[in-house]
């Protein structure tokens, strides 16, 4: 059951960071901005959608191992913290704090309102 | 996904590492760059499996008590914008012209190790149990050492790669 927990998490994790690179070069490519919106969407989307996962468990008892798969794995690597604080550092040494401060605030903020809108609706479905 | 080479008919390997030697005649530029772009796909997702499971093995490790300040997610977020600070540095200082040791290692394995969508579970699952407070610290503490770490890895690279010039200048 432990080995079959982790090969969930990499399978996850194998789908999950390249959906990240390939959304976040989508957005990067077609939004001319000094704001990493790429991360920016990337995180909302996982968080709702980790939030749906949470919702789901709680609510209807959601397996292990899709649980795994798909919030642990999945969302858990398409989603990325390291990028989000330092794309924030790079504003902040290119002397654009109020991006900084914003891109800070706004994600914090608006992912939070994502996963428990997430949760909300796993809940309810 | 077409991956045959175009005169040869023959399947090629995605994988391949590219730039090193002489393509064949009958690969054109496009058909190279699409490789290219295959290659990179598949060493992020590679990457990211290893970093999914490095943040499975260490939630695992780091038990959090229910409704207790969430240590594996803190700990995993810090410890990878340190990582990544420091590496992003030394990559665009050092080698500026590895092409894939930054989607394999950045994007992917650190990418991957670090995550958003829990950290913000984290503190909304606190609210749910009436932790308000527990949740108010730990987003604000994560983001503040996350962002320091990031900082410090990129100072520590920086003052390294330094002080290893000193050195060569001075032989």
């Amino acid at each position: 059951m432990r080995l079959l927990l982790f090969v969930a998490v990499a399978s996850g994790g194998l789908v999950g960071a390249p959906s990240r690179y390939l959304v976040d070069r989508a957005i990067t490519n077609r939004f001319d901005s000094d704001l990493p919106w790429g991360t920016f969407t990337i995180n909302m989307t996982g968080s709702l959608l980790f939030g749906i996962l949470t919702g789901l468990s709680l609510g209807h008892h959601l397996p292990a191992i899709p649980k795994a798969l798909l919030a642990t794995g999945f969302c858990g690597a398409y989603t990325t913290f390291s990028t989000f604080t330092y794309e924030t550092v790079r504003l902040i040494e290119d002397g654009q704090l109020g991006e900084a401060a914003g891109n800070v605030m706004g994600s914090v903020v608006i992912g939070l309102a994502a996963a428990a809108a997430g949760v909300a609706m796993g809940l309810a479905i | 996904m077409p991956s045959l080479d175009d005169e040869a008919g023959l399947p090629v390997d995605p994988d391949i590492e590219l730039g090193t030697g002489d393509p064949p005649a009958a690969v054109t530029k496009r058909s190279r760059e699409h490789h290219s772009q295959v290659a990179i796909v598949v060493a992020v997702g590679i990457g990211g499996a290893c970093g999914a499971v490095a943040r499975y093995a260490v939630s695992l490790g780091i038990p959090t008590a229910t409704a207790g300040f969430p240590w594996s997610t803190f700990v995993i977020n810090v410890t990878g914008s340190a990582f990544l600070g420091l590496l992003l540095v030394v990559l665009v200082e050092q080698f500026p012209r590895g092409r894939l040791t930054r989607p394999i290692v950045g994007t992917g394995v650190i990418g991957a190790y670090t995550t958003f969508s829990t950290f913000e579970i984290d503190a909304v699952n606190l609210v749910r149990a009436g932790h308000p407070t527990t949740a108010v610290i730990y987003v604000t503490a994560s983001v503040i050492a996350g962002l320091v770490a990031v900082w410090a890895g990129m100072t520590g690279a920086r003052a390294l790669l330094q002080i290893e010039r000193q050195l060569q200048e001075d032989m």
